[in-house]
């Protein structure tokens, strides 16, 4: 089961459940921290559970590499699947899931009573992840009587106490309020940083993929479909979700004579000399609406649309408009005004060529 | 308001019989009752049955319970209805059904009694199977009923943490359904204290060897109604101890709550 390898984490699950369709390659490496991001649904909880050996994969192959080179957990043509009690890997899960029936010193000893180490051994083990953690004071505390932020620290605690070489967090900030959120934020990615170990955090919110993280992997659907900086991402979606995310229209199709044609069959003019299959920002900001159909040689972008909704934000407001081209414009409210636009109005949107960004999709 | 007195109603139901138990009981031979040498061995027959039962339940009752409810497997409501049925026939039916089985001419009982000279009717070990029968589904219902309760989440945790299935089964699974298992042995327990119709059935009914409390009440019922009066007052005393004892904190049902 050991071969030889350099990558820290070396992934491809593939794997069907229920309705999700799981298809996704990730790697990781030695120290790194990578967050996958997506919309709820996505599969992103279904990947930790099959790298922590929760649910076995249908498909793929997972490598851990270990002290003594690259341990195979999980490759179904080979017939390997290593349990999870066995598996170099701990798990913060989402809500912590402390045993309540265990002080938060048990808590912690528990993987290493589990692993055989003796009582006294493994709990005075345990005291020290709980004073590094400020928790010594709440050592004999049933789980019930801590707060948000000290139990998701007790559960760092207790998944770091293993050693294991992947550490898996899910959401693990979802189960705070907003009031305490960004201080359990700043300690939690002091004490990620302590921790040498690969680390892969699946979150839904990009504040703490990029307050935590240094790649963030968009996942949808059951696909990754995008990975990179947390920038790099954002500066060039190339999901609709990454797109609502940044606040942008993503627009996709394929670019010929410096027209790129959607498949909803939109055409829009790009000052860009490429052409094949294209992504295009749009910002809403650079889109501006007008009652009648009046091109201008500057404007070369000229679409028809309804007005589905009005959103009022301080001194401007978003208007999304169906039609054959979806899109969010962002005007003033004397703009607004101006127009005296309603729901259900038909309207026109406008775009300088210039004002797209297109790349490679 | 209609529902309060209802409810009152309902509480008088119970209650009622009780107090002309207590009425006619004659406290004054009770003593002199209590220390006759049959009663005295049914009464140690009866704990010592119970208990027996009791503990025969758990060994067996709470793997069958964890099947039920853990393990998909084709007929898996025919073989909990199965193993729930002797709850629901009238116990009589099930001290028959164990005779031909096990009974010395039964089914199963000529091999036992051919082979390893063993007979289970009309013996003390007969008692405890007959209530064993009777009383196991108790405890099967409500730990397996705890077992799906419980959120399956908090055994993965511990799966993680390097915790094989046995123990995470020890250290995780048990302590969370305890007030199940609580309560499920109590109810057991209660149920083969009480058992009547399968026991005289299957094992009949010897002084100091298959005369348990129940069988001897009745039957002072027809010569002495004064010491199946006393008798009767002990079994309701006992019972009652142990369940005001037990109170809501373990037969409230639900599993302990496992907050994060």
């Amino acid at each position: 089961m050991i071969a030889q390898s350099t990558a820290g984490v070396s992934a491809r699950i593939a794997l069907q459940l229920g309705a999700l369709d799981l298809d996704v390659e990730l790697d990781v490496q030695p120290g790194e921290v990578v967050a996958i991001l997506g919309p709820n649904g996505a599969g992103k909880s279904t990947v930790l559970r099959a790298l922590a050996g929760l649910v076995p994969i249908d498909r793929g192959r997972i490598t851990i590499a270990a002290a003594s080179g690259e341990l195979v957990v999980d490759d179904p043509t080979a017939g390997v699947f290593m349990p999870p009690e066995q598996r170099p890997v701990g798990v913060v899960f989402q809500d912590y899931l402390l045993f309540a029936h265990l002080s938060a010193l048990e808590n912690v000893a528990f993987g290493l009573r589990a692993r055989g180490v003796a009582r006294a051994d493994a709990r005075r083990q345990a005291a020290d992840w709980l004073e590094r953690m400020g928790l010594t004071d709440h050592a004999r505390h049933r789980p019930r009587q801590l707060s948000g932020g000290q139990a998701q620290r007790v559960a760092l605690a207790r998944a770091l106490a293993t050693e294991p070489r992947l550490l898996l967090l899910d959401e693990p900030l979802a189960a705070l309020d907003a009031g305490t959120r960004a201080d359990v934020r700043r300690d939690l990615r002091r004490h990620l940083e302590s921790f040498d170990g690969m680390r892969i955090l699946v979150t839904h919110d990009p504040v703490d993929a990029y307050a935590l993280a240094d790649r963030v992997a968009i996942m949808d659907a059951g696909r990754i479909v995008q990975v990179g900086t947390l920038n790099e991402v954002t500066a060039h979606p190339r999901s609709r979700y990454v797109a609502n995310l940044v606040g942008v229209n993503l627009v996709s199709g394929v670019v010929h004579d410096g027209v790129l044609a959607t498949e909803s069959g939109a055409h829009v003019v790009i000052a860009d000399a490429r052409a094949g299959p294209t992504f295009a920002v749009v910002r809403p900001q650079a889109v501006s609406l007008q009652r009648e159909s009046v091109a201008t040689s500057s404007v070369r972008n000229i679409w028809p649309g309804t007005v589905v909704d009005i959103d009022r934000l301080g001194d401007r407001c978003r208007i999304s408009l169906s039609g054959v081209l979806p899109l969010t414009a962002e005007i003033t409210v004397a703009a607004l005004d101006s127009l005296a636009l309603r729901p259900g109005d038909e309207i026109f949107a406008a775009v300088k060529a210039t004002d797209i960004e297109a790349y490679p999709a | 308001m209609p529902a309060l007195v209802i409810a009152l109603i309902a509480i008088a139901f119970f209650a009622l019989p009780f107090v002309g138990l207590l009425w006619r009981a004659p406290w004054s031979t009770a003593w002199s009752v209590l220390s006759k040498d049959h009663v005295r061995k049914a009464l140690l027959l009866s704990i010592k049955c119970s208990l027996a039962a009791t503990v025969l339940a758990l060994c067996f009752g709470v793997p069958l319970a964890w099947l039920l409810a853990r393990v998909r497997f084709p007929g898996r409501s025919v073989v909990r209805a199965l193993c729930t049925l002797s709850m629901v026939v009238p116990p009589v039916v099930g001290g028959v059904a164990l005779f031909f089985s096990f009974g010395r001419r039964g089914l199963f009982g000529q091999y036992l009694d051919r082979w390893f000279d063993f007979r289970l009717p009309f013996t003390t070990a007969g008692v405890v199977v007959a209530q064993t029968f009777v009383a196991m589904p108790f405890l099967v219902l409500t730990v397996e009923a705890a077992l799906r309760q419980l959120d399956r989440r908090f055994e993965d945790a511990a799966r993680t943490l390097g915790g094989s299935r046995w123990y995470v089964f020890r250290r995780i699974t048990l302590p969370t359904v305890t007030p199940a298992l609580v309560a499920g042995s109590v109810l057991a327990w209660a149920r083969a204290l009480g058992e009547f119709g399968a026991t005289i059935t299957f094992a009949g009914n010897y002084p100091g060897r298959t005369q348990t409390m129940p069988l001897a009440t009745y039957l002072a019922l027809e010569s002495d109604p004064d010491e199946a009066l006393i008798l009767s007052l002990v079994l309701i005393a006992v019972s009652f101890i142990v369940l005001v004892g037990l109170r809501d904190r373990w037969l409230g049902g639900a599993p302990r709550p496992v907050a994060g």
